[in-house]
């Protein structure tokens, strides 16, 4: 009863229980557990409370932008308005496609279809890989515009706001200069929550070029689905998370009546 | 209360008697098989070498500050030397002892067993725990090999990130890395009793042990995840200059201080609970007795774990919070201290009328129940509002938090070693030298911190390495204290590593106790249990054991 993870197929025993039994033992059924349910219930359970964990992980950023958001109202509006809407809107809706093929890919290797499965995993990979891509193109326009915190941080715009020539008024509230100084507050945070929720997007992306090998390799049809189903879970939690980044850090000032 | 020479250990013939030829130990030879091991028990061992590494290192910064504060002059290190000193003092006993302590290595190698399984529900994660946990080890080595650290364990904003120029950053990666360690400990142990219990095993048939480690691991997962953010705010504070806690760029160090003490409270609860634990199991067996108000005690694990989560904000009575969030959480602060109280009074009454006798790990045990109540007791000093502002930051805090930590929690890890040792290595420890090493840190230990008390309440404040002449006696009488501790610990890791070879073998239960754990054999075998064990009595049935014999453990096939 070899229980070193060194010994990279220590199958022996399950495939003797498997002729004893008369029924079927996937290889991947580790020997610790009675039987396969208890093995799925046990991983489910343990990445859904790894996803408390990135919960709590994430909410002391959301409670940091809460209080900023409090003290700093106006200049969270006007640098709020310097993201792109477009390509905010753009991204969501590749990341909800992203996630609408990852769980397409969980029901193919539960119905055990395998090229269908792999499809779907490098469907979800080309639009996670498209969302990354627009975030690029949004962090490099906050270059360009000194709107990344730190020495190179430019408030002249805040202060004094370019003025519309049609209009002849400028086209964003002034801000005083110590309110002004406040939007770097917002575009830390802003590169904070959208920085790590890539960050998390770039190692589910890792991920799912190993799961899209493994796929290929026929591992998960043939009813063995737990790692296919618990990255699932990992991606779409990266998905909601970026549902509230999108409204708190886009849309401040889209309220009616403000 | 019978005579001392009274004692309930029952070893095989020693003429006879043979470790098992099959055990967890010797079921595969070579470094690698260590290194690369699934096994729970394996891991537990080599926590419980890391963490007595790590605890020495501690120690031994221990032993600098106390070797300075013997005189009031600044005469043996510079300032920012002694603040070295007690930062590292402090991430390495914290981070790299009492976490992991107990957790890691008795619960690693127990809770499985205890609840009839063959080993943690995902082994792999609990071999990265370990490996995650050397990591972060290394960083903090790092950062004290480079130059050290000194902003306390805390790393206080906006010290940590604007006036100090050593290795903060190294030393907060170092914990941040660590964090994950403990949360993939806890969401081991969370899933596992979830999942993996015997047939039977309901959760009220669970040992105290196993509620207690439960509650500890929601801690962990919840907790430790706001640690790992604060600690990368901090680090990129200083690497980029952001300013989400910097007052001059808008940010709030107040809000450093809400999300760092977010994890950092509740850790203290992390680092008691499968402490309690472990008092739990040993007072029980060594009064024969079912733990008086089972499931009281059970529950209080939990409220411990639920209230921890809204105390926090004592922490900060002095950095100027609101008076009405200040009243809110003192008030929640002596909410705590009611489970904590259940839990002393339900051991203080299994205690009665029980037939006691005074092994070594019992004496722990005792020396836990004192000196954790006086540690809870100054805790209630502290969580008050006026006493607050005149105790916190002085002595009478660093008193309190060792009476909690040192004299509660390190008193429950080595009751914990040397009540399972016979378990893990198949051998008993020397009961009369065990004897003397427990009363020896008892002594020490009040020498070392019961001054400290009146040294903070006298007004001399922490973290200071000189102090007014008038204070030297109490320092003295601190210090000496502390060398006697250090002996105290030192016995320990002599005796232990002699029994190792030398002592009597221990034979299943030593101990005549009911846990699962001491029906099988000493040591396990590396998949604990031949058949699933088929629990139909509930924990610490000592009626139950009497009839042992007429009634074997049943099984399936």
């Amino acid at each position: 009863m070899d229980n070193a993870i060194v010994a990279t197929r220590p199958h022996s025993h399950e495939t003797a229980v498997a002729a004893e039994h008369e029924h079927v033992v996937l290889p991947q059924h580790r020997h610790h557990f009675e039987t396969k349910e208890q093995q799925r219930e046990a991983a489910t359970f343990g990445m859904w409370l790894f996803l408390l964990t990135e919960i709590m992980f994430f909410g002391g950023l959301f409670f940091a932008y809460l209080l900023y958001r409090n003290w700093y109202h106006d200049a969270f509006v006007v640098s709020s308005n310097q993201l792109s809407i477009p390509l905010g809107a753009a991204n969501t809706a590749i990341l909800i496609s992203s996630g609408f093929f990852m769980a397409l890919g969980v029901w193919a290797a539960e119905v055990q279809k395998k090229s269908l499965l792999v499809l779907f995993l490098v469907l979800t990979t080309v639009f996670g890989v498209a969302f990354l891509g627009i975030k690029g193109v949004e962090y490099h326009e906050k270059w360009e515009k000194h709107h990344i915190p730190g020495s190179h941080f430019d408030v002249s715009e805040f202060i004094n706001p370019p003025i519309n020539p049609k209009t002849g008024k400028p086209t964003e509230t002034p801000l005083a200069p110590d309110m002004a100084q406040k939007t770097q507050v917002f575009f830390f945070l802003y590169f904070a929550m959208t920085g790590m929720h890539a960050f998390h997007m770039i190692l589910g992306i890792g991920l799912l070029f190993w799961l899209t090998w493994r796929a290929n390799r026929g591992e998960f049809s043939a009813g063995y689905v737990a790692p296919i189903e618990n990255f699932g879970l990992y991606w779409h939690f990266v998905d909601i998370v970026w549902l509230f980044l999108f409204p708190l850090l886009y849309l401040i000032n889209r309220h009616p009546g403000y | 209360m019978s005579a001392t020479s009274h004692t309930i250990v029952n070893l095989p013939d020693q003429r006879t008697a043979t470790i098992p030829k099959r055990n967890y130990l010797n079921n595969e030879d070579g470094l690698l098989s260590w290194l690369f091991t699934g096994d729970h028990k394996r891991i537990a061992i080599l926590y419980l070498i890391s963490i007595t590494f790590f605890f020495f290192i501690g120690g031994a910064f221990a032993g600098l500050i106390r070797l300075e504060l013997l005189t009031p002059q600044p005469d043996l290190v510079a300032s920012d030397t002694y603040n070295k000193f007690f930062s590292m003092h402090g991430i390495v006993m914290i981070f790299l002892f009492l976490v992991p302590s107990v957790p890691a290595t008795l619960g690693n190698f127990l809770i499985p067993i205890m609840i009839g399984a063959k080993d943690l529900a995902f082994p792999k994660v609990n071999l990265l725990s370990w490996y995650l946990y050397w990591i972060g080890g290394l960083f903090t080595m790092a950062a004290l090999v480079l130059g050290g650290v000194d902003t306390g364990w805390t790393f206080t904003t906006p010290l940590s990130t604007h006036y100090l120029n050593t290795h903060v950053v190294t030393a907060a990666t170092g914990v941040f890395i660590i964090g994950f360690s403990s949360i993939f400990t806890g969401l081991n142990f969370i899933v596992t009793l979830h999942r993996m219990r015997a047939p039977g095993m309901t959760w009220f048939r669970l040992p105290l042990f196993c509620w207690s480690n439960y509650a500890a691991s929601i801690l962990m997962v919840l907790g430790t995840p706001v640690l790992a953010i604060t600690l990368v705010l901090v680090a990129l504070e200083r690497l980029v200059g952001i300013g989400v806690f910097d007052p001059t760029k808008g940010g709030d160090p107040l809000l450093f201080q809400h999300l760092f003490w977010f994890y950092s409270h509740p850790a203290v609860y992390i680092m008691i609970l499968p402490g309690m634990g472990v008092i739990s199991e040993v007072i029980s067996t060594f009064s024969r007795k079912r733990v008086f108000g089972y499931t009281a005690v059970a529950f209080s694990s939990v409220a411990i774990a639920l209230f921890g989560f809204f105390v926090w904000a004592h922490h900060m009575f002095i950095m100027g919070v609101s008076n009405y969030s200040a009243l809110v959480f003192s008030l929640l602060t002596m909410l705590v201290a009611v489970p904590s109280a259940i839990k002393i009074f339900n051991w203080a009454f299994t205690l009665q009328k029980g037939s006691i006798t005074f092994e070594t790990p019992m004496l722990y045990a005792f020396g836990f129940l004192g000196l954790f109540t006086i540690g809870g007791m100054t805790g209630v000093f502290l969580g008050a509002l006026g006493m607050d502002i005149h105790l916190t930051e002085t002595y009478f805090i660093v008193a309190h938090f060792h009476f909690v930590m040192v004299g509660g929690m390190l008193m429950a890890f080595l009751a914990g070693i040397h009540f399972w040792w016979p378990k893990m290595t198949g051998r008993m420890y020397p009961e009369s030298l065990s004897k003397l090493a427990a009363v020896t840190t008892f002594i020490g230990f009040n020498l070392t911190f019961l001054p400290q008390f009146i040294l903070g309440y006298l007004g001399m404040p922490r973290r200071y390495h000189a102090y007014p002449p008038e204070f030297q006696v109490l320092n003295v009488l601190s210090t000496a204290g502390a060398t006697v501790l250090g002996v105290g610990y030192m016995l320990p890791l002599l005796y232990l590593g002699w029994s190792l070879k030398y002592g009597a073998i221990a034979g299943n239960n030593p101990w005549q106790a009911t846990g699962l754990e001491w029906q099988i054999q000493s040591p396990p075998l590396t998949e604990n249990f031949i058949e699933t064990p088929v629990v139909d009595h509930e924990a610490y049935d000592y009626e139950w054991l009497e009839h042992k014999t007429a009634q074997e453990v049943t099984t399936v096939g």
